[in-house]
């Protein structure tokens, strides 16, 4: 961590969005993560890619659970809703408040440890779910705040900063949030801003449950020769199958690449992506053939990245549920006791 | 690009902006940090092996380093590095014990034309080193125009007498009221070289209609200001009409108020914002309620038989030309008159050297300035040289200082039997700040303060006494508050390609964007590739060799806040700061060099 502040002052020719605002005003307070952690370079992405949606940061309630992933919500988006809730409850805490407002754009950060083991069972079911959210795992295979012990997504046979070898099976949440539905999966590096960032606006303007694991180098225990979720190990071993760019409506993208290498992905909401193949073969939307893909990469240790599945006719929980589309802190009185004359309305269709 | 070659000693010079700037190489946030830390006496002493005046020019410089200053591109004002440097003369102790002594003779003497900071910095550098420095000037005292031109009440006696004594007390002879006459008689004394620092001694005359006839009330502002200065004139006129838009014609303004002069107007041809008059001065000069009247020419002085009544104007407007050029023509407004009862003439300065003899070896050009190297101050004659004024015509003291300083170094390699164009690199000196792993041995907290203004006198007592200083200076409170606004751009941000890892951290951190990863190309390229724009090719790229993925570190210098945010954040210690600091050759070792390692 840092002593200082992190000065106000900003460059003179910095961007502004079309709220009028820099990607500055979309900072928290400085990290107190150790120098170098990849988690510090996912949270310039979220801030990023807030920036670059204009997303106001009013609107956003980002949600997290226990770990040094989780505390990174404290580190953009000073302005926004926060909740840092139990150890693995994220997605319980971000369902609820989901439910009882809609209007908001949800987003839960959670690591390895808040997902894989103590709050796997909460994962899984907010992406069984639908939950309209996006849900960011800071993977580094590792307990950095309990110095380093092999966490459940370490993969086997990789190297603690001890030298011992890890003989558990790995965790692939990508895998997992497949086989359960997700609507929109990625992974991505922390080390790799011009991939993760669109991934992650992508995911903002994704109306359903949209997971992304990031890999996050821990680089006080997690990045030496053995592991394989260090800098080195990742860039050597990433396969990336697209690159992604969102197109917002204020900047239309002029697509020059080879015809045939982009596709134009049309979301529900009307949001748009475009993705540059990389592997030609692959298809963003066959969910069995990305489970397949997958397995086949990882058994020869390679690390696939990109926009690996998305629905764009994706649903969320609140369509399946039927759910009053206002947020319940606004319904009125009268909404809410509708009187005695419906109640016998009711009790009358039930007999 | 290739890789920065930040071992070049001009590099990380650059990147100081203000020291860059400054003539004579002020080591200036050097002197600020020990300001801050109540170090006075060493900053003052900083100030004095570069400047030579440093009281002085806390009051007078006409301050190149604050328009260079980071903090003006960052923020609205610049540090107020000029009237930091009169806090280190203000406050420091009693420094005379760290002054070099007049040292034994060497046997060479060594002739002075004229007593102005440029002779006074060629005689401080030489005189320790054993030279006999003879300074002639026509004036009772030492100082140049620092003496007849400025007014007291910017800069008092008793701080030219201290910064001058300081001087001639290294064994300096002084010829007062002893003015040169003939450069061939000079010559023909034998000295082993000559140092001419007569400065630019004539007012430029306004010859319109009526100069001739109404001549008594009409008075050549630098001749005006010495005279004033000397005591010979102690009155003025109720109404005064100054023409002319420099720093002259603001010192005759404001002396003017204080002479008897009720209704004071500068009265300038160009624009208001086209004055040549530095804006502070401008603004001091408003503030003693005299206001500046533009795009006025000047065309004839009124007059009843011989007394002045007024000057005439004609009104003007500015046009551009296609290449951007500009011309005044007349607006087609009727004339002016403005009655007033003298005029002051501060319409520029012109060098006169009638003293030197067109045959006696020295060269003059077509308009009529001796031929001077820029570099070695020599002039065509082999025992010759120039500063100052003299020089190139009218600049300042802290140019005046900066050439006496070459051409101190010329005149010592040229007496030793050395190539006096060879000139010798400077020493340079980098050292890392760390202390821990986020502590540093300077303040790297960067202050939010905006630029504290100096504290001036009550004008009603100021304009009663033309000796009152004006400015107060800063006290130790608003000191210590300027002097946390420097950013500390000596302390330089360090790449060491091998140990980096690429984490990003550095990138992230940075609050200026100053750092971008990306594949090397040309320096045009490169700049429209940055995480944030870099529109000052002036302001150098410090590219990084070849790291792990291929790519290049680039960091743009321009607005870098020197925080060390990217070297508190680098897991590795890729990013180090650390201090340069530049020791620019003098002659010989004519200062004491142990006052500098105040690190």
């Amino acid at each position: 961590m840092t002593y200082i502040a992190k000065p106000k002052f900003h460059h003179p020719g910095l961007k502004k969005n079309e709220l009028g605002f820099t990607h500055r005003d979309y900072e928290g307070k400085i990290s107190t993560l150790c120098a170098g952690c990849g988690h510090d370079s996912i949270t310039a992405s979220i801030i990023e890619a807030c920036f670059e949606l204009s997303i106001e940061p009013h609107r956003v309630a980002k949600i997290s659970g226990i770990g040094c992933s989780s505390k990174t919500p404290d580190y953009f988006l000073g302005n926004s809703h926060g909740f840092n809730s139990v150890h693995g409850r994220m997605p319980s805490v971000l369902t609820g408040a989901n439910l009882a407002n809609r209007e908001l754009i949800y987003l839960g950060v959670s690591g390895d440890g808040d997902s894989a083991s103590i709050g796997f069972g909460q994962f899984a079911h907010s992406i069984r779910r639908g939950v309209n959210m996006t849900y960011v795992v800071e993977n580094n295979g590792v307990y950095g705040l309990t110095k380093g012990q092999f966490s459940a997504t370490a993969d086997r046979g990789s190297k603690s900063k001890k030298g011992v070898t890890n003989t558990d099976n790995a965790i692939d949440l990508v895998a997992i949030a497949l086989q359960l539905g997700a609507t929109y999966v990625a992974r991505s590096f922390s080390g790799d801003k011009t991939q993760l960032v669109p991934v992650i606006a992508g995911a903002l303007q994704h109306k359903g449950a949209a997971f992304i694991d990031v890999i996050s180098p821990c680089v006080a225990f997690n990045n030496h020769a053995g592991s394989t979720k260090s800098f080195d190990y990742v860039r050597e071993h990433n396969d990336a199958v697209n690159r992604l760019d969102v197109i917002t409506g204020r900047d239309p993208i002029t697509v020059d690449y080879a015809p045939g290498t982009v596709q134009i992905v049309e979301q529900h909401d009307g949001s748009r992506l475009a993705l540059r193949k990389i592997d030609a073969d692959y298809d963003v939307h066959d969910r069995v053939a990305a489970q397949a893909f997958l397995q086949k990469h990882a058994a020869k240790g390679q690390i696939v990245t990109g926009l690996l599945y998305v629905d764009p006719e994706a649903e969320d929980l609140h369509s399946h549920l039927n759910t009053v589309e206002q947020p319940l802190n606004s319904l009125e009185a009268d909404v809410l006791c509708p009187g005695s004359s419906v109640l016998d309305k009711i009790n009358a269709s039930l007999r | 690009m290739k890789p920065t070659d930040i071992a070049a000693p001009d590099y990380f010079h650059k990147v100081v902006d203000c020291q860059w700037a400054c003539p004579a190489h002020t080591p200036v946030p050097e002197y600020i940090r020990l300001i801050a830390e109540g170090r006075y006496s060493d900053a003052y002493m900083i100030n004095w092996k570069s400047n030579v005046f440093p009281g002085i020019l806390g009051r007078t410089c006409d301050r190149p380093c604050e328009p260079a200053c980071r903090r003006g591109r960052v923020e609205e004002n610049p540090v107020a590095i000029c009237r930091l440097k009169r806090v280190a003369a203000d406050f420091k102790d009693d420094i005379r014990q760290r002054l070099p002594r007049p040292s034994s003779k060497n046997g060479k003497r060594i002739a002075l034309v004229g007593g102005g900071p440029a002779s006074l910095t060629v005689a401080r550098d030489l005189a320790p080193l054993g030279y006999h420095c003879t300074v002639f000037d026509a004036d009772p005292k030492a100082g140049g125009m620092m003496r007849s031109q400025i007014p007291k009440f910017r800069l008092p006696d008793s701080v030219i007498d201290e910064e001058t004594d300081y001087i001639l007390n290294l064994g300096i002879e002084f010829k007062a009221g002893q003015r040169i006459d003939s450069m061939k008689a000079l010559l023909a004394e034998g000295y082993d070289a000559i140092f001419v620092g007569s400065g630019a001694p004539r007012g430029r005359e306004l010859d319109i209609p009526g100069r001739k006839e109404a001549a008594a009330n009409i008075h050549i502002g630098i001749d005006w200001l010495s005279s004033v200065s000397f005591g010979h004139t102690d009155k003025i006129g109720k109404r005064v009409i100054v023409l002319g838009g420099g720093n002259t014609a603001m010192d005759c303004c404001r002396t003017a108020r204080r002479l008897g002069g009720e209704d004071v107007k500068v009265i300038v041809r160009s624009g208001f914002e086209e004055m040549k008059a530095s804006p502070w001065e401008k603004e001091d000069a408003m503030h003693e309620d005299i206001p500046i009247l533009n795009f006025m020419v000047p065309i004839a002085f009124v007059h009843n038989n011989g007394k002045l009544t007024g000057v005439t104007f004609q009104k003007v407007k500015a046009e551009y030309d296609a290449k951007g050029r500009r011309n005044l023509v007349p607006s087609g407004e009727a004339d002016e008159t403005i009655n007033c009862d003298d005029v002051l003439v501060a319409v520029g300065q012109e060098n006169a050297f009638p003293w030197i003899e067109r045959d006696c070896g020295v060269e003059f050009d077509k308009w009529h300035m001796p031929k001077v190297d820029p570099k070695t101050m020599a002039s065509t004659h082999p025992k010759i040289f120039f500063g100052g004024d003299a020089a190139f015509g009218p600049k300042n003291i802290i140019w005046a200082v900066a050439h006496g300083h070459d051409a101190a170094l010329s005149i010592h390699r040229l007496i030793s039997g050395e190539d006096v164009n060879e000139r010798p690199l400077p020493e340079v000196h980098v050292t890392s700040q760390k202390m821990g792993i986020h502590e540093w041995s300077y303040d790297n907290d960067i202050s939010p303060e905006k630029r504290y203004k100096v504290p001036h006198r009550d004008k009603v007592i100021a304009l009663k006494d033309i000796r009152t200083e004006v400015e107060l200076g800063y006290d130790v409170k608003l000191a210590l508050g300027e002097a946390h606004r420097c950013l500390n751009c000596d302390v330089q941000t360090v790449f060491s390609a091998p140990l980096c890892i690429e984490c990003d951290a550095c990138v992230d951190i940075c609050p200026m964007d100053c750092i971008t990863f990306t594949e090397n190309g040309e320096e045009s390229d490169l700049r429209t590739r940055l995480k944030a724009p870099a529109p000052h090719p002036e302001q150098a790229l410090y590219v990084s060799s070849d790291l792990k993925t291929g790519r290049v570190m680039v960091k743009d210098e321009d607005v870098c806040l020197h925080c060390g945010l990217c070297a508190e954040r680098c897991p590795t210690g890729a990013w180090d700061m650390q201090k340069y600091l530049v020791d620019m050759v003098q002659a010989g070792s004519a200062c004491p060099s142990k006052s500098r390692s105040a690190a």
